[in-house]
C-alpha cells in the first residue's frame, strides 16, 4: 500500500522557511507528517520534552536544534542559546536539568576564533545552569552546505516530585504569568541580520531559567503549565496551550511587558511583538490563589524581575486566545501562519 | 511610546465613540483607503465599538493586494534566472502568482532577498558587481520617492547592474475609479495619512467637488481613525463636501515638496492595471526617458509575460468596497493565509487576512 502525503502536494511541494516558523504551517507539518506517523504514548504528551519512566525514576528527555543567523547577536551567541534553550525545555517539563549532549554541524570555513567564542559561551551557560555536557558529536560539511554552524542538543532532567505540569492541565480560573519583557531576542537578532540593519540597544533575553524555577517549585506545587515562548512568540505558545487544553485564554494588552525600544522597532518593521521570539521567557499558568507567592519568588531573580500577570484562562472561546486591547475592545490573537515579514509602508 | 501611546488612549477612544454615536442620524458607508488603516481597525477591534449604522468599507490601499498577477510572474521568472538577485519588500514574497510565489522559488534555490528599503537593494548592486540586482518596486506614493531616489543614485554611480520592476500605483485615480462605478456605495472617504504626507491634500479638492463627497485625511492609530470618522460624519450630516486634514502632525497641504520633486524627476503617471480591478488611466508610474535603462521589464524583455487571475477570488469587489471578505465563498475555506488564492489574504494590510487574523469567531 502506498501512503499518500497528508499535506496535499498542491499546497506545498517543498519545505518552505515558513514550515519552521513556529506558526500554523509548522504545526500542520509536525502533526500531519511526524506525530501521526511516529505516534506513541510519550510523543502524545506534546510537551517540550518527553516524561519517561526509567526503573522507577521519572526522567524528562528533550532535544532541540539551533540554526540562528547571525551566529553572534547582542546579548549572546548560538552557544549559550543552545544550552539555555535546552535547559528551559526541561524546566518546562517540571524537571531539574542534569545532562546535555551537543552535536555540531560546522560549515567548512567557519573562523576558528568564532568556534572558540561559541564554546566559551557554552561553557559559561552550562556552568551557570549547573548542567554537564556529557556527550557530543562533530561533523564538518562543505562550504555552502551549512550556515556557519548548526547545533543540535539533547537534554535529560530529573522530574521534580509532586509536580504535574502539562499544557492539558490549563484550567478555567487560572492566571497567566510571564517573567518579563517580550520579543527582545527576535528583535535583537533581526537588527543584525543582513539587509535589515537598524540601530537599537535591544539585547537578546537568552537565559537559563532553572535556578529561578527551582525556587518557584519550592514555594508552590500548584503550577499547571510551563512553556517557553520561543519561535512564534507568546501568541503561538498561548494558542498551543488553549488548543491542547480546550480552554480560552484572555490577554490584557495593557499588562503586556514590552520595552519602548522593542515597541519602536516593531512599529517600524510592522511586526507584532506577540509573534516575536523569546529565549529567556517562561509562561507560568497556575490557580489565581497560588499566583502571589510565585510572583514574589520569581521577582527575587534577575531573570524574573519583570514578572507580572498578563492574562487569565476562561471558559469562553475554548481553544482560542483573545486580547483585551488598550482601548478597551477585544480581538482574537490567532496563531501566525508562517513567518512575520517586514511590511512595505 | 511618545506620539503613539497618546493615540491609543482608552478614555479618548470612549469620548470619540460617544461623539460619533450622537453625531450619526442615519447609516453611512465610509471607505478607509489605506490597508494600514484597515489593519488598525481590525487590530484594535474598532468595528465592535462603532455604532451599527456606520459601515466601514475597506479600500484598495494595500500595495501587495493590487499588484497585477503578471508582475508576480515576472518577478518569479527573473528570480529563476542565474546571476539575478531579486530584492523585494517582505510582504511581496508570499503573494501567489499564476504558477508560483517568490518564497517557493526561493526554497528551490532562487536568490530572493528581503530588504527594508530600495537603497538596501542599491547596496547589493554595489556589493555584487558580477550579478544583476532587480528591485521589485511596489507601493503607493509613500514609497515611490525612495524608489526614485535609488534610481537617481544608481544613475549617478553608473550602477548598470541595478534595475527596478515597477508596479507602483497612485491613490487619487483609484478613488475616481471607485466613485465613477455606477454601483458605488461609498459616501465618504478616510484618505491615507502617509500618502498625503508625501503628496499633500490638494489633489483631493477636485475629487470632493466633482463627486460631491467629503474626504478626511487621517492617520493610523485608533484615536486618529476615530477622530477622522467623527469629522467625516459631521461633514456627511452637514452635506459639506470638503477635504479636511485630521492628520496635521504629519500632513501639510503641499505635502513634501522635495519628495515630490524626486518622484516626478524619475517617474510620470501612466495607465496601470490593478489586480482584481483592471486598468485605471494615469494610476501607475512609468520611468521617464533618462531613467528607462533601469526598467527591468525592458532590460529583461518581460513584456510577453502575462497572466490571468483566479476566477474564484473576488479581490476586485473587495478592494472596491462592493463586497466584504465574508461574502467570498472561498474565504477561510479554500483561501486561507496558509494557502492564499488572492493577494488580500496575504498581506497584513489585506482586508481578508486582517479579518481572519483579528475577527472574533
Amino acid at each position: 500500500m502506498e501512503l499518500a502525503c497528508p499535506i496535499p502536494i498542491s499546497d506545498y511541494d517543498r519545505i518552505l522557511l515558513a514550515h519552521g516558523g513556529g506558526g500554523k504551517l509548522m504545526h500542520q507539518l509536525i502533526e500531519k507528517m511526524i506525530f501521526n506517523e511516529l505516534k506513541n504514548e510519550f510523543l502524545e504528551q506534546t510537551h517540550d520534552g518527553a516524561l519517561l519512566p526509567i526503573k522507577g525514576n521519572k526522567v524528562a528527555f528533550t532535544t532541540d536544534s539551533f540554526v540562528v543567523n547571525p551566529l553572534f547577536f547582542p546579548g549572546g551567541n548560538i552557544g549559550d542559546l543552545a544550552i539555555n534553550g535546552t535547559v528551559n525545555d526541561l524546566v518546562c517539563c517540571g524537571a531539574k536539568p542534569l545532562y546535555l549532549s551537543l552535536s555540531f554541524i560546522i560549515e567548512e570555513g567557519l573562523l576558528m576564533d568564532d568556534f572558540w567564542k561559541i564554546i566559551q559561551n557554552i561553557k559559561a551557560a552550562a556552568l551557570k545552569s549547573g548542567v554537564k555536557i556529557v556527550t557530543g558529536d562533530t561533523k564538518v560539511v562543505e562550504k555552502g552546505k551549512g550556515d556557519g554552524i548548526f547545533i543540535n542538543t539533547a537534554g535529560i532532567g530529573e522530574l521534580i516530585p509532586d509536580l504535574s505540569i502539562n499544557p492539558i492541565h490549563c484550567q478555567t480560573g487560572d492566571v497567566i504569568i510571564i517573567n518579563g519583557a517580550i520579543a527582545e531576542h527576535g528583535i535583537a537578532v533581526l537588527s543584525k541580520r543582513e539587509g535589515l540593519t537598524f540601530e537599537t540597544d535591544i539585547v537578546s533575553d537568552s537565559a537559563s531559567l532553572n535556578t529561578m524555577m527551582e525556587a518557584v517549585f519550592e514555594v508552590s506545587n500548584k503550577i499547571h503549565v510551563l512553556r517557553d515562548p520561543t519561535r512564534g512568540g507568546l501568541a503561538s505558545t498561548l494558542n498551543e496551550i488553549a488548543q491542547a487544553s480546550n480552554t480560552g485564554i484572555t490577554l490584557y494588552e495593557k499588562n503586556l511587558p514590552i520595552s519602548e525600544s522593542v515597541k519602536g522597532a516593531c512599529e517600524l518593521l510592522g511586526f507584532d511583538p506577540l509573534y516575536v521570539a523569546n529565549e529567556g521567557k517562561i509562561v507560568v499558568i497556575l490557580p489565581e490563589d497560588a499566583a502571589e507567592k510565585v510572583l514574589e519568588t520569581m521577582k527575587e531573580f534577575p531573570e524574573g524581575k519583570g514578572s507580572c500577570i498578563i492574562g487569565k484562562v476562561t471558559a469562553l472561546h475554548p481553544g482560542k486566545v483573545h486580547l483585551e486591547t488598550v482601548i478597551g475592545s477585544k480581538r482574537m490573537v490567532d496563531m501566525i501562519s508562517g513567518e512575520q515579514l517586514p511590511r512595505i509602508c | 511610546m511618545k506620539y503613539v501611546d497618546e493615540f491609543r488612549d482608552a478614555q479618548l477612544v470612549r469620548t470619540l465613540i460617544k461623539a460619533i454615536t450622537s453625531a450619526t442620524s442615519q447609516s453611512w458607508n465610509i471607505m478607509e483607503i489605506c490597508g494600514g488603516q484597515t489593519h488598525s481597525i481590525m487590530k484594535y477591534g474598532l468595528l465592535d465599538l462603532l455604532p451599527n449604522n456606520i459601515h466601514l468599507v475597506h479600500g484598495p490601499g494595500c500595495p501587495v493586494c493590487v499588484t497585477p498577477i503578471e508582475f508576480i510572474d515576472r518577478a518569479v521568472h527573473l528570480s529563476q534566472q542565474p546571476n539575478i538577485i531579486l530584492a523585494s519588500f517582505g510582504d511581496m514574497l508570499r503573494v501567489p502568482g499564476s504558477q508560483s510565489d517568490l518564497l517557493s522559488v526561493k526554497a528551490q534555490g532562487a536568490d530572493v532577498r528581503t530588504v527594508l528599503s530600495p537603497l538596501a537593494a542599491l547596496e547589493l548592486a554595489k556589493q555584487h558587481p558580477d550579478k544583476e540586482i532587480v528591485f521589485f518596486a511596489v507601493g503607493f506614493e509613500t514609497t515611490a520617492p525612495a524608489i526614485a531616489l535609488s534610481i537617481i543614485q544608481a544613475k549617478k554611480m553608473e550602477l548598470n547592474n541595478f534595475s527596478v520592476l515597477v508596479s507602483h500605483v497612485l491613490v487619487p485615480p483609484a478613488m475616481e475609479a471607485i466613485l465613477s462605478n455606477p454601483q458605488n456605495k461609498i459616501q465618504g472617504f478616510l484618505a491615507a495619512g502617509h500618502v498625503c504626507t508625501v503628496m499633500g491634500t490638494r489633489e483631493y479638492f477636485s475629487i470632493a467637488k466633482k463627486y460631491q463627497i467629503p474626504i478626511v485625511v487621517t492617520g493610523f492609530e485608533p484615536v486618529d481613525i476615530l477622530a477622522g470618522i467623527l469629522r467625516l460624519l459631521q461633514k456627511l450630516e452637514a452635506k459639506d463636501n470638503v477635504v479636511v486634514n485630521e492628520y496635521k502632525r504629519s500632513v501639510k497641504e503641499d505635502g513634501n515638496l522635495a519628495a515630490q520633486k524626486t518622484l516626478w524627476e524619475v517617474f510620470s503617471p501612466s495607465m496601470q492595471k490593478w489586480r482584481g480591478i483592471g486598468k485605471i488611466p494615469q494610476s501607475g508610474l512609468k520611468l521617464n526617458k533618462p531613467y528607462r535603462k533601469f526598467d527591468a521589464v525592458e532590460k529583461f524583455e518581460l513584456q510577453q509575460i502575462m497572466a490571468e487571475e483566479s476566477k474564484i477570488c473576488i479581490a476586485g469587489e473587495i478592494l472596491t468596497g462592493q463586497k466584504r471578505p465574508f461574502d467570498c465563498p472561498a474565504f477561510n475555506k479554500s483561501c486561507t493565509p496558509e494557502n492564499p488564492m488572492g493577494a488580500p489574504m496575504v498581506s497584513s494590510e489585506g482586508a481578508c487576512a486582517a479579518y481572519i487574523k483579528y475577527f472574533n469567531q
